[in-house]
């Protein structure tokens, strides 16, 4: 595809979201960089976290983002692909959770 | 990765005229992409100048026993560049006239050249307050004859820094050669044995990051303490800092960048990282940097790209520290490299 919906080169863009509402784009991101701030978790530890939710969220963006972040800390593949998993079998999961309840559904319609 | 230099192939990037012509083309060519020279130009001074000189790095000479995939030096085996005992002594006679703090052995492996403990030996008695060598471990285990080294570091009260790019085997293994890793740990844990990188002994043991790919390193203080934890739950090794260091797109890493196909990418990174704050701290400002063969450069970097000192004084036999306390420093896009971020030195992070 020639001209694809995402542009890598966007990422780099995303500040500009501002322009046109600087004071919840000021909000916004003054809220993000505290979010990834160490605390109670080390920024390494949310890095892993938001790479496992980027791929949950499908976001290209936010993979490109903390795939590099990731490997800025020193986070290794092992690591990195462990919380691909842990989003998997969340996402996984909840599909199938919902199995209960159509087996219940068919087991109250059935004879 | 092979195990021989870019000279000895015969790479057009083993020559610094087409390194340079490299950096100079590519995403700068447009001009949509500011130059180093317009970042500078834009701060308000259009020169950088050097401060008082504080460090003497010398390259002994480009042999080492290692060939790395990103060394900035094509540096290996098959490399014998190497500089002369009437050099060496040059050297030492201008240790005593600088009077400068801090004296800096690099290479290649500068334990390979044949005169080092000569020259450590008597550098030592000229008395420089912090007499560096940056040995990269493996050359500690290559050989018997290198075993005792330590043992006369510590009695040369050396500061050893040494290249550790990552507390993990695969990914040391991967840039630095197979089995680089054990060997690396076994020469740390002989260092450590003599008192290197143990508190209160005095004798400091530093280990140097550097990014095993086309990004950045991150956080020099966060990753000395992943460092330390590794190393020391692992190996029971202790050091005392470490540095991160970019990678410039120099020789072997630009190489690697080029046919990888990351260099436009790395290169954006690098002047979208710049950090104006670094400039005031960078390495050239308060170093010059002397070839195997006696020429003087801004850095060791310059070195390599053979953009030599900018004023009529160009070598160690016509030294005239005044005339060269007045020279603009040389620049180029590799420049990028130790201002992006935090900025990047021999001693790591500078902001």
């Amino acid at each position: 595809m020639n001209n694809p919906y995402y542009q890598s080169q966007d990422l780099k863009k995303f500040k500009n979201i501002s322009d046109w509402s600087p004071e919840l784009g000021k909000n916004f991101f003054n809220y993000y960089n505290s979010v990834f701030k160490e605390g109670a978790l080390s920024a390494r530890e949310k890095s892993l976290i938001a790479l496992a939710v980027s791929h949950t969220v499908q976001c290209p963006y936010c993979i490109d983002a903390y795939t590099q972040d990731g490997l800025q800390r020193g986070i290794d593949k092992e690591e990195m692909m462990e919380a691909v998993h842990v989003a998997a079998a969340i996402r996984g999961g909840a599909s199938l959770v919902h199995g209960v309840q159509m087996m219940e559904i068919y087991n109250k319609r059935s004879m | 990765m092979g195990n021989k230099s870019l000279k000895t192939l015969n790479n057009p990037l083993s020559s610094a005229e087409f390194q340079l012509n490299v950096l100079s083309n590519g995403v700068f060519a447009t001009g949509e992409t500011p130059t180093f020279q317009d970042r500078i130009t834009e701060t308000g001074k259009p020169f950088l100048h050097p401060k008082s000189l504080e460090i003497l790095q010398i390259n002994l000479g480009y042999m080492c026993n290692q060939v790395c995939a990103h060394c900035h030096v094509d540096a290996g085996p098959d490399r014998k560049e190497m500089m002369t005992r009437i050099t060496l002594k040059k050297c030492l006679d201008l240790i005593e006239t600088t009077l400068v703090k801090t004296l800096d052995l690099t290479g290649g492996a500068p334990e390979m050249h044949p005169d080092f403990r000569w020259f450590v030996s008597e550098a030592f008695k000229l008395g420089v307050e912090d007499f560096i060598v940056r040995s990269n471990l493996t050359i500690l285990r290559a050989n018997k004859k290198y075993y005792d080294l330590p043992e006369f570091f510590k009695a040369h009260n050396i500061h050893v820094i040494s290249s550790l790019p990552f507390y993990k085997k695969e990914k040391t293994d991967r840039q630095r050669g197979s089995g680089v890793f054990v060997k690396s740990i076994e020469a740390l844990q002989e260092l450590n044995a003599v008192g290197y990188g143990k508190p209160k002994t005095g004798l400091l043991l530093d280990l140097v990051y550097n990014p095993s790919g086309a990004f950045l390193p991150g956080n020099q203080k966060a990753l000395e303490n992943d460092y330390k934890k590794a190393l020391n739950d692992e190996f029971d090794i202790d050091f005392n800092q470490l540095f991160t260091i970019t990678n410039l797109p120099i020789s072997r890493f630009l190489e690697y960048l080029i046919a990888s196909e990351n260099y436009d990418d790395y290169m954006k990174s690098l002047v979208e990282a710049f950090n104006p704050a670094a400039l005031e701290n960078v390495m050239c400002r308060n170093t010059l940097s002397i070839r195997w063969d006696g020429y003087l450069y801004d850095c060791d970097f310059n070195q390599m790209l053979d953009l030599k000192v900018e004023n009529p004084i160009q070598h160690l036999d016509d030294f005239d520290l005044d005339s060269l306390q007045k020279r603009n420093i040389r620049i180029s896009q590799h420049c990028y490299g130790c201002t992006a971020g935090s900025g990047s030195s021999c001693q790591g992070a500078v902001v």
